[in-house]
Order: C-alpha cells, then sequence, then structure tokens
C-alpha cells in the first residue's frame, strides 16, 4: 500500500460501521423500550447507593443479568425466574451488567435477600455469616464507636459470633445504608409487558428459543 | 567456539519493498549492538558489509529525532508496570486472602483491581506502545520525527490524566464502565489532548515521509492511533444508559484490546522479527489479507461479552460469528509471522528482542484462537462470568502485548542511549522469571476458570462450591503474579541502570557473546575494533 487515505479511510470505514450497526442501530431500536409499570425509578438514596456500589467495584465480581435458561442455570439457581429484558434496565445509567460471578448474581438480590440488617452484617463481614465466603469486607462504611458513644438515630448492626469487633459497637455510615437501599431496590421478577418486550422484536427470526420472558403471568413484586 | 557463518542475504523483491529494504540494509546483530553515539562504528559495519551508508544514516537521524519522547515513555511506563503489577497482586491475593487489607477504603479489591487494570492499561501497556510507535514511525516512512517536543509533552499530559484518574479510581471515583473507569471529567480529557498531541507529531511525520511505500507495520500503528481516539470519546461520551451503555461498553472494550493493544503490538511484531532476523516477512499478500479482514471483523466482536445478556439476540450473534471469522486474520498473521521465523529458531538464543517478539506473536496466535473458541455459545456457558476471562486477558495482554513490548524496548533502548544493557544476566532473569510467570498464572486460573464455571452450571451444586474449587487456582496465580511482578523489578532496575549509567569499557552485548552465528566475518572484526575504544563513546 502507498495510500495514506486509502488506509485511514478504510480503517475509519471499519470500525463506523461497527458503531453504526452495534451502537446507533440499537440506540433507535431501543428508544421505544418503556419501563415495565412496577419498575420505579431509583430514589435518591438508592442513587447513591449505586455510585457506592460503582466507587467500591462490586460490579468486578457481581453481575446483575439473568441469562436464557435454556442454556444456562441462573433461573435454576434462584437468581430470577425469567430472563432480564432491556426494560429492566432503562433507569441504569451507566449498565452494570457486569462480566464476572466470583460472586453470585444480584439483579433480584432485593427479593432473595430482603432482610436490610442481613445486608449490612455481611458487608461489613461477609465472613460472620458464610466462612466460604472470599468477599472483602467493607468495615470503612462503618464506624466502630465505644457503646457509650452510640447516639440515638445511629443504625446499629449487631455482628453475631466472634467475628464481631470486641468491646465496639458497629454502627453503619449513611454510605453503607445507601448502598443497602440499592441493593434492596434490585428487583427485576416482575411480568413485562408486551410493550417493552422489545427485545423479542428487536431478535426477529434469530430469537429462537431465547425468550425467557414468557412467564408474564408471574404477578409483580 | 564455531566459526561465524554468514547470515544468508535476504531474498529479492518476493515481497515488501520496504521491508526488503529495511531488513536487508542491516546486518541484526549490528543493529542490536550500535546505539546513536556509535555511529562510527556502524559506518565501518556498513562498509564491511558493503551497504549503502545512506539509510543507516537515515535510519540514525530518525533515532535521534525521537529520542526524547520515546525515552519518556519508556521511563513513565516503566514505572506504571512496577505500580500496576502491585496492585495487580494484591487483588490476587485478596481473593484467597480476603481480609487483608480491608480497613481502607482505598485498599479494597474493587478499587485495587480497577487501578491494576487501568494502570498497566494506559500506563504501561499504552505508553510503551506509544514509545514504541514514536521511535517506529520515523524510521519507517524516512523522515525525522517532526514535533518530538509537543510528542514528549503530550506523553506528560497523558501521565498526568492517568495519575488522577487511577488516584481517582482509589479514593472512590469512577465512571463505572469496565475499562473507562477513570473519570470521564477530570481525568480522560488529559488523555485526549496528550494523545491528540502524540497523534499530531505522528500524522504529521507520516505526512513527511521520504518512503514511497508503507510497510505492513505503519498500516497497523497508524490505524491505531486513529481507532483508539474515536472509542475513547465514544466509550466516555455521557449519554448512554441501560443495555445499550452495556452495548458501548464492550463494543470499546473489546476494541481497546483489539484495535489498540493488538493493532500496535501486531505491528511492532511485523517490524522486529524480519528485522532481527535480516529475512523478509513470508508473504505480502497475506499481511494485506490479515490487515483488512483484522480491520472489518475485530470491530464487531465486542458484544460476546453478554452472551445471553440482555440485549437483541442479533447483536449478540452478530459478535459471536464476527470472533469466529477472526480465525481468519489470525491465521494469516500468524502464518505470516511464523513462517518468518521458521528455521531460525536458534537465533532465538542470541537476541532478547528476537525472544520476546517471537514468545509474544506465538501468544497473539494462541489468545486469538482461545478467544474465537470461547465466543461459541457451547463453550461460553461454561467459561463466561468465571475467571477463564481474566486468564484469556492476560495471554493476550501479557503475552502477546507486554512480551512484544519488552522485545522492542530491548532494542530500542540501546539505540537511543548509546549503549548496550549492562548486563546479560538481569535479561536472562527478566526473561525467565515473566515466562514461568505468566505460565503459572494462565494454567492455574484457566484451570480455576473451568472448575468455577462448571459448578456454576450445575443447578445441584450450592454457590459455595464454585467459590471453594478456584481456592488453589487462585492461589496458583498469585504465585505466578509474584514472579512476574519480580520480573518487572529486574526490568525496571536495569532500565534504570541503562538511564543512568554508561556501559563498562569493553563490555559485550549480551547474548551474542556465546557463539555470534549472526556475524560476518568482516562484521565482527569491526565490532571487535569498536570495543576496544567502547570506553570513549559520549
Amino acid at each position: 500500500m502507498t495510500r495514506v487515505w486509502l488506509l485511514l479511510g478504510g480503517a475509519f470505514a471499519a470500525l463506523s460501521f461497527a458503531i453504526v450497526l452495534l451502537v446507533l442501530v440499537p440506540r433507535a431500536m431501543l428508544t421505544r423500550v418503556e419501563a415495565p409499570p412496577w419498575l420505579e425509578p431509583y430514589t435518591a438514596s438508592e442513587l447513591q447507593g449505586r455510585e457506592v456500589y460503582i466507587a467500591n467495584g462490586c460490579v468486578y465480581c457481581h453481575s446483575q443479568q439473568v441469562r436464557d435458561p435454556a442454556f444456562t442455570s441462573d433461573v435454576e439457581r434462584g437468581w430470577g425466574s425469567r430472563a432480564t429484558v432491556p426494560a429492566d434496565y432503562v433507569y441504569d445509567r451507566p449498565n452494570l451488567l457486569g462480566t464476572s460471578r466470583t460472586g453470585p448474581d444480584l439483579i433480584n438480590v432485593g427479593q432473595r435477600l430482603p432482610d436490610p440488617n442481613w445486608q449490612l452484617i455481611h458487608l461489613y463481614d461477609p465472613r460472620a455469616l458464610n466462612a466460604w465466603s472470599i468477599m472483602p469486607g467493607f468495615p470503612f462504611l462503618f464506624e466502630e464507636k465505644a457503646p457509650d458513644a452510640v447516639r440515638p438515630g445511629d443504625r446499629v448492626v449487631v455482628i453475631p459470633g466472634p467475628r464481631a469487633p470486641r468491646g465496639r459497637v458497629v454502627v453503619a455510615k449513611p454510605e453503607a445504608l445507601a448502598l443497602t437501599n440499592y441493593l434492596l431496590s434490585l428487583k427485576r421478577n416482575g411480568a413485562v409487558p408486551a410493550s417493552a418486550m422489545a427485545r423479542e422484536r428487536m431478535a426477529g427470526p434469530l430469537a429462537g428459543g431465547m425468550n425467557g420472558h414468557d412467564d408474564g403471568a408471574r404477578p409483580a413484586p | 567456539m564455531t566459526a561465524p557463518r554468514h547470515a544468508p542475504e535476504p531474498q529479492r523483491s518476493r515481497t515488501v519493498p520496504e521491508a526488503r529494504r529495511e531488513s536487508a540494509t542491516v546486518p541484526p546483530v549490528v543493529d542490536q549492538i550500535a546505539g546513536v553515539a556509535q555511529v562510527q562504528t556502524v559506518r565501518g559495519i556498513a562498509e564491511a558489509r558493503e551497504l549503502a551508508p545512506k539509510d543507516l544514516e537515515i535510519r540514525l537521524q530518525a533515532d535521534a529525532s525521537s529520542r526524547l519522547p520515546v525515552l519518556v515513555c519508556y521511563s513513565a511506563a516503566a514505572v506504571w508496570l512496577i505500580v500496576g503489577s502491585l496492585f495487580g497482586e494484591l487483588a490476587s491475593l485478596k481473593l484467597h486472602w480476603p481480609d487483608l487489607l480491608t480497613r481502607e477504603g482505598w485498599l479494597t479489591f474493587g478499587r485495587i483491581r480497577t487501578a491494576h487494570l487501568n494502570a498497566v492499561n494506559y500506563g504501561w501497556g499504552s505508553l510503551a506502545m506509544i514509545g514504541t510507535s514514536l521511535w517506529l514511525m520515523p524510521r519507517l516512512v524516512h523522515a525525522e520525527l517532526r514535533r518530538p517536543r509537543l510528542a514528549a509533552m503530550g506523553a506528560v499530559l497523558w501521565n498526568i490524566g492517568l495519575l488522577l484518574g487511577v488516584g481517582g479510581i482509589l479514593v472512590g471515583v469512577s465512571d463505572g464502565m469496565e475499562w473507562l473507569e477513570m473519570s470521564r471529567w477530570f481525568a480522560d480529557p488529559w488523555l485526549v489532548v496528550g494523545g491528540g498531541m502524540i497523534g499530531v507529531a505522528l500524522f504529521s511525520t507520516v505526512a513527511a515521509r521520504k518512503a514511497e511505500h508503507l510497510y505492513v507495520s505503519v498500516w497497523y500503528i497508524m490505524s491505531a492511533f486513529l481507532w483508539f481516539p474515536m472509542l475513547f470519546i465514544l466509550g466516555n461520551w455521557p449519554t448512554w444508559s441501560g443495555v445499550e451503555s452495556g452495548a458501548v461498553n464492550w463494543l470499546f472494550a473489546h476494541n481497546v484490546l483489539g484495535f489498540w493493544l493488538t493493532a500496535v503490538s501486531v505491528g511492532v511484531a511485523y517490524y522486529f522479527i524480519p528485522k532481527v532476523l535480516g529475512r523478509p516477512i513470508y508473504s505480502y499478500q497475506l499481511s494485506i489479507l490479515g490487515f483488512w479482514t483484522f480491520a472489518f471483523f475485530y470491530a464487531l466482536n465486542g458484544m460476546h461479552h453478554l452472551v445471553g445478556g440482555p440485549l437483541p439476540t442479533w447483536m449478540i450473534t452478530t459478535s459471536v460469528t464476527a470472533s469466529v471469522l477472526m480465525f481468519i486474520p489470525v491465521v494469516a498473521t500468524a502464518i505470516n509471522l511464523h513462517m518468518t521465523v521458521v528455521g531460525r529458531f536458534g537465533a532465538l538464543r542470541y537476541s532478547p528482542t528476537l525472544r520476546f517478539v517471537v514468545l509474544g506473536a506465538m501468544g497473539y496466535t494462541a489468545v486469538s484462537l482461545q478467544g474465537s473458541f470461547t465466543a461459541l455459545r457451547e463453550v461460553n456457558r461454561i467459561t463466561h462470568f468465571t475467571h477463564w476471562t481474566i486468564a484469556h486477558s492476560h495471554v493476550g495482554v501479557y503475552g502477546f502485548v507486554t512480551f512484544i513490548m519488552f522485545g522492542a524496548m530491548y532494542y530500542v533502548v540501546p539505540r537511543l542511549v548509546g549503549h548496550e544493557w549492562p548486563s546479560a544476566a538481569l535479561i536472562r532473569w527478566h526473561f525467565g522469571l515473566v515466562v514461568a510467570g505468566i505460565a503459572i498464572y494462565v494454567v492455574a486460573l484457566t484451570w480455576a476458570g473451568v472448575a468455577q464455571g462448571l459448578a456454576l452450571l450445575d443447578p445441584g451444586l450450592p454457590f459455595q462450591a464454585s467459590v471453594e474449587r478456584t481456592r488453589y487456582g487462585l492461589m496458583g496465580r498469585s504465585l505466578g503474579g509474584l514472579l512476574m511482578t519480580a520480573g518487572h523489578v529486574v526490568f525496571a532496575w536495569h532500565f534504570w541502570l541503562m538511564l543512568r549509567g554508561r556501559q563498562p569499557a569493553g563490555a559485550r552485548p549480551p547474548f551474542h557473546e556465546a557463539r555470534p552465528i549472526l556475524y560476518t566475518e568482516a562484521a565482527a572484526d569491526v565490532v571487535a575494533t569498536s570495543r576496544s575504544h567502547a570506553g570513549s563513546a559520549p
């Protein structure tokens, strides 16, 4: 090759083609996706918790997607009753779909583990609840106070077993409470209305067997 | 010691003219020895080998013109390599010692791991590649590097952005998308401006070219410097939400591997393998085929990171198809690079550059075939979401990209500082540690990934099983990472000696002393003569 413009033009065309096909065309199609009626936008506290989730890199071990039960065990594992669809994510910015399951999927954790106290203990020290867990504790999201320093309004977290700090009381910081609120908001098991079933429509003839969202009879949480 | 043999003369005009000229004019070992300051030696060798001194002069001027920005990039790259390795090793330890250093937010796994990725990708890998590109381009187009100070300034801005970005990640500021975590508001703009300044220097050098033909390395490197800014700006544009943000995320993340790290590294391999061997590239036609299929298929690969995910199925199918089609460019490039080496493997014993680059090229073939294979749905249902992916990415970014960059730096730095690497032993230690390290790393973590994936796929097993089965694999990974980190410390120390020190008088270049099979007798004589004056080189 001797022509720079031919080289750069071709290189530009190659990437532009991919951007049009995989970003701009889907963007045009996804504008039709509407949130299902049961899906509320995140509250301010949940959004703050989402920021804590991002800041501490939870996404590097936890996915937020249930895949098609036809070729995975996601549904059998109890991570959701159906595969998730684009409508489940309309309020997610940026995406936290994740690519690793060093820890379990979290897209329905608010339904699976709805006890905020469990979540707080688990965030403070996962091995206080599951000895086999390799999740890091996040003690920096909590304060360890002397018992007489606890003020009314403090959210005290009682750590069970021998891993509780001796002579100190664990109090959740606002970050820990926000993160817990966010985790409890993760529920995407509700029925997906026809208007939000854009996935199938967009998938067209290639979809064969991939429609994991057809158990629409399930009531919204 | 056996008598020196003549290096075979490269065949005439079968392939790329530029490649022929590059490889024909420079006796490989001579190029390994001569630094900028040793012009006389080089000229003497040129005469002894009946080569055109003009070509050597072009080369020396090219090297002198790029000296400043290349050394800035390489020095920063070496620092980021150490920093990134320490982050990576700590993150690895935390996965089997989860109570290690949990009290401080900035040391938590999710931040350290992310700091590791950004430090090694945008710090080590990118800066080593930018440095090598700035050194290579003037040589390939027969023009001095234009605006070298602008390029050096650009590299400084890039580093400021990185410091802010990685520092931000550690204190908990992240944009939240994998590979795009550095703040789009206070870190990324520095990289865009700094990278732009480097791009101006590079492209204006190409515009001022005196060589008509564009060698294959130029195709890859120029395209990469067009692709990366397009991708980086697209990925950081703050408009994406929902699953479309996932699509942009993986279009970016896969293409930063393909269209940035891979493109530059393949270009660099295309230069050094024929260069050091003194032999032309196997086939020009294959390099054309390889390049254009690479460009059009690789761009579409990204959605294979979301197989089974909540995206329209046709998007994922497109990426899986494109991933399988990657066989074409990969096999074309593999044949081209490997067939150039076939029959000359003995030379690997004498050139650290060749060792690293040839091993890196093998890493490219391996990681690409593994990648195509992993994109298949039947394989992906096991390996997706597991440590397999992390092992795979290290075959690519380490066994391929990093090895090629080590090879390039062993070749380039002596030409910039004017003397050889001080210690053959340190190079051997570096090589041995990193090869053993990455081998252990990949085997251990791939095994862990398969065990984890099979456990996850079996709904009869509790999640706990998928965690416990990875334990020894994760420990193995930490061991591999420790060896790699030790190798990096050796390399960085050697690089430091190289920058501040001077070759001791009469010291011999490493790897060539045992049996200089690539020397011609005449050239060897000149080298021997010049060595007696080596101490006086400025």
